[in-house]
């Protein structure tokens, strides 16, 4: 009987991993259309590295170097022709943001409306921590203070303490 | 020895008031915090990302000259508008939304109010003919854009979009979508009342 079990666990678990191993191989295998590729190799790079930080605003969740969009192979077009008339990578961007807002970034730029963006986080942790430090200082100070005020708690009964909290030794081990 | 559940001290007495008060505004910033995240985050989800905020409000509108579609031999120029104010209407035979928005140009362009002029976006001028045959043509000319250059320099990103076009020539407003008689009622007729009278 524990047999049959242990050969069914083995069944579902082969079955699960052949399942997986088969869409990820068929994911792989979809025919796309090959890229359009341009001819020069160092503006397609450049291009291709400028890309990747964009978004494509018609395939939101891509960027413009991996959409295959209609708009975004023409956007990657007009980049290879700014490119090729010599822009900078500024320029180019400044090109695409001029026509497609801000949002056609990966990178916002850190200006009023974006600055909470940015700060917010590193704010909410910064703020999170001194929290957590004010929180932790008051409750040492209680516990301070209500040691000291406890009849039964002397001098000597906190200095063994405070030696049997930081003894290393095989002596204070919890087992 | 029985565990202490809270770090509280059975310190002689009980808390003081302030010491309560302390503990309480402990457990109620984190919710306000949380609130207003949540808050903000809630409101989130009613923008929608491909409502991109035009960049070319009160910009100008960018320069075109191109074929029109009717006419090979005859241009379309954005220059030729100016003095009006007048529609942009980016359409396509292959957008489905257009076709939902289409009656609605077609009776807006019989008021007369002012010229609607379209911009036939990465299209054949055979399908984009057939389309205003089949539907009706709202418009003064439309703009041939086959390979989407024109739409480009405006931002198009999904066909229908409309732009509101002053006599300066600078885009003063912008919709993504349908066009809706509620539109056109509540926003673009004052709109263009304010606009032609400046």
């Amino acid at each position: 009987m524990n047999d049959s079990r242990h050969w069914r666990r083995a069944a579902f678990v082969a079955a699960a991993l052949l399942l997986s191993l088969g869409s990820a191989l068929a994911a792989s295998a979809i025919a796309r259309e090959a890229p359009e590729v341009g001819e020069n190799p160092a503006i397609e790079h450049h291009m291709m590295e400028l890309a990747k930080e964009l978004r494509c605003v018609q395939c939101q969740n891509q960027t413009l170097a991996d959409s295959e969009a209609p708009l975004a192979v023409d956007m990657r077009q007009k980049m290879r022709e700014l490119l090729a008339q010599g822009k900078s990578d500024e320029e180019v961007r400044q090109w695409l943001v001029d026509r497609y807002g801000d949002f056609v970034l990966y990178r916002p730029p850190v200006q009023g409306n974006t600055v909470l963006l940015w700060f917010g986080p590193g704010l909410l942790l910064i703020g999170g921590l001194a929290a957590l430090y004010i929180t932790l200082q008051r409750r040492m100070a209680r516990l301070d203070a209500a040691a000291a005020a406890d009849p039964q708690w002397s001098a000597a009964d906190a200095k063994r303490a405070q030696e049997l909290l930081s003894d290393d030794s095989e002596q204070g081990s919890l087992s | 020895m029985p565990a202490s559940p809270a770090p509280s001290v059975s310190a002689p007495g009980t808390p003081s008031p302030s010491a309560s008060r302390k503990r309480s505004l402990a457990f109620i910033l984190p919710l306000i915090i949380f609130a207003v995240i949540a808050g903000l985050l809630f409101n989130g989800l009613w923008h929608d990302p491909r409502e991109i905020l035009s960049p070319l409000i009160d910009k100008p509108a960018p320069d075109f000259r191109v074929e029109s579609i009717e006419d090979p031999a005859r241009m379309v120029d954005r220059k030729d508008m100016l003095g009006k104010v007048w529609i942009l209407n980016a359409w396509a035979s292959w957008c489905v939304a257009c076709r939902e928005e289409h009656p609605v140009l077609v009776d807006f362009a019989r008021t007369r109010t002012i010229p609607v002029v379209g911009l036939n976006y990465r299209d054949t001028r055979a399908d984009g003919m057939r389309w205003l045959a089949q539907f009706g043509n709202p418009y003064a000319t439309s703009a041939y854009d086959e390979a989407g250059r024109v739409g480009m320099d405006y931002g198009v990103n999904a066909v229908p979009e409309t732009f509101l076009i002053d006599k300066q020539g600078i885009v003063r407003y912008k919709h993504i979508g349908p066009v809706t008689p509620d539109l056109i009622q509540d926003t673009l007729l004052p709109l263009i009342q304010r606009l032609n009278a400046g």
